[in-house]
């Protein structure tokens, strides 16, 4: 026998299903875009680090001359991005999950300790609930980055209709160098999330898609020359 | 044990996945089908027809925020660039002869107007300093000088004409063309131009006469006006043809 646990909502596993595809095109539909004026770069002066992209990333790909084929995806699956994150948050709203997400006082300090944990610099972890310290700073701050990647999205398709926000947000060039910006963080935050993943192993990539995980069996109990009861999970010693 | 938690049998922990795993599956399978399926569609200029419905849609939607009052930032004169990009010579002929071009505005099937380069600067003139945007992503601040097509149209009684739905523009050599819907030409800032830092345009900034137009993307400031015409269809339009947004409004 096994013990499992509700761990992701039937909601929030088709969020975040429906988003990994949406977010795929719209980054590479931007970058069908950003091929047309690739402008940006790491570095001081004439001294360039980090060249945002290098010509052999663009050839590799078949990304030049594509721009009105990346404009015409960026601008149809908008919608698909604008919607499905919306009805995310409203979910969080309704749902109370948001209590689960978003970072509460003790977050920052836990964070810390979380990150030490997984580099092995430390031992334990912090008490947790559905997501440790660093997991709600992460995702908390890839709801507020989607929101960002929206305005600034907005301000750039139209700066003259949306003269206002664009001029909050720094200007329409600046607003464009925003939204590269908060592309390059989605990109990040999918590659550490896909590392964190494959660390944290099967039961828990399982649990995104069936919404359940199996609860570890408690240690066999220590010392003593008292009966013990064996609980059915102890019994069965198959892993999970 | 909260309400959360459940005792299950191995096999049952087993169907459980698979029903969910199936699932999943099958939906990656539909989002592998739909992308093919896009990209296998009927084109329409150039544009896989779903995306160009979806484009449309959006040149509906976001022409509702479209007002005259909502006006492209202008900048002081000292903010503007002295060597201006150039970024295109389609229409612009070698063997265009300055000396006999004139303006041709068809009014209506045999009612055509001819307006020289002196009629056009002898209207009221208006100048803008704009950040010119390119459809490529990069931008310019520029300063241009000439009448407000809504002038033009006010003097040269084309007041049924504005009334249709678009206006399209031809270089002499028709190797370029532009249609822009009636709001954003007549917009305040929408200018027939025929100076560029002051002086007159340059051969390949579009000498004698072009469309400076702030509320639209650098594709639709169609160099060298030819002719003008208007239609209550869209009238053709050069980078429309391949695979461009016809609206492209900012």
């Amino acid at each position: 026998m096994k013990k499992i646990v509700k761990k992701h909502p039937l909601a929030i596993r088709w969020f975040h299903w429906i988003n990994f595809p949406v977010i795929a095109v719209m980054v590479w539909s931007g970058l069908l875009i950003y091929w047309a004026n690739d402008v940006y770069k790491v570095g001081w002066g004439d001294k360039t680090i980090l060249k945002f992209f290098p010509d052999s990333f663009y050839k590799a790909l078949h990304i030049p001359f594509r721009l009105a084929e990346g404009m015409s995806l960026h601008f149809v699956f908008m919608w698909f991005f604008t919607i499905n994150g919306f009805l995310y948050v409203l979910y969080l709203a309704i749902s109370g999950e948001w209590r689960l997400i978003f970072p509460n006082r003790k977050s920052l300090k836990e964070s810390w300790q979380v990150v030490l944990h997984d580099l092995h610099l430390r031992k334990g972890m912090p008490p947790q609930k559905k997501y440790n310290a660093a997991q709600r700073i992460a995702y908390t701050g890839v709801i507020i980055m989607g929101i960002g990647s929206l305005l600034t999205g907005l301000s750039i398709y139209k700066p003259v209709q949306f003269h206002t926000l664009c001029a909050m947000l720094g200007g329409y060039e600046w607003t464009r160098a925003e939204h590269f910006i908060l592309t390059i963080l989605f990109t990040l935050f999918f590659l550490l999330h896909i590392i964190q993943v494959i660390l944290a192993g099967w039961n828990n990539f399982r649990g995104m898609v069936t919404g359940f995980e199996v609860v570890p069996p408690p240690p066999p109990p220590t010392g003593g020359g008292t009966m013990e009861i064996i609980s059915p999970s102890n019994e069965l010693k198959t892993d999970d | 044990m909260t309400d959360k938690e459940k005792i299950i049998s191995e096999k049952q922990l087993r169907k459980k996945t698979i029903i969910s795993f199936s699932v999943f599956i099958v939906m990656i399978a539909f989002a592998i089908f739909g992308w093919k399926w896009l990209h296998k569609q009927p084109q329409e200029n150039e544009a896989p027809r779903p995306l160009r419905k979806a484009l449309n849609y959006n040149e509906g939607l976001f022409g509702k925020f479209f007002s005259n009052n909502h006006l492209a930032k202008t900048f002081p004169l000292s903010a503007a660039v002295k060597h201006v990009r150039v970024n295109g010579d389609e229409g612009m002929s070698a063997d265009f002869d300055a000396s006999t071009w004139k303006l041709k505005v068809a009014k209506t099937p045999g009612d055509t107007l001819f307006v020289t380069l002196d009629e056009i600067k002898a209207l009221p003139k208006t100048e803008i300093v704009f950040d010119f945007k390119c459809i490529e992503g990069w931008s310019q601040v520029t300063h241009w000088g000439g009448v407000k097509f809504s002038d033009f149209a006010q003097k040269y009684g084309l007041n049924e004409q504005t009334k249709m739905n678009y206006v399209g523009l031809i270089t002499p050599d028709k190797g370029y063309y532009v249609g822009i819907d009636m709001p954003a030409i007549m917009h305040p800032q929408t200018l027939l131009c025929y100076e560029m830092n002051g002086k007159p345009l340059p051969m390949n900034q579009g000498y004698p006469l072009r469309l400076i137009i702030p509320v639209k993307y650098g594709i639709k400031h169609l160099k060298r006006i030819g002719s003008i015409f208007f239609s209550n269809e869209r009238p053709p339009d050069y980078w429309y043809e391949r695979g461009y947004d016809y609206y492209a409004g900012l």
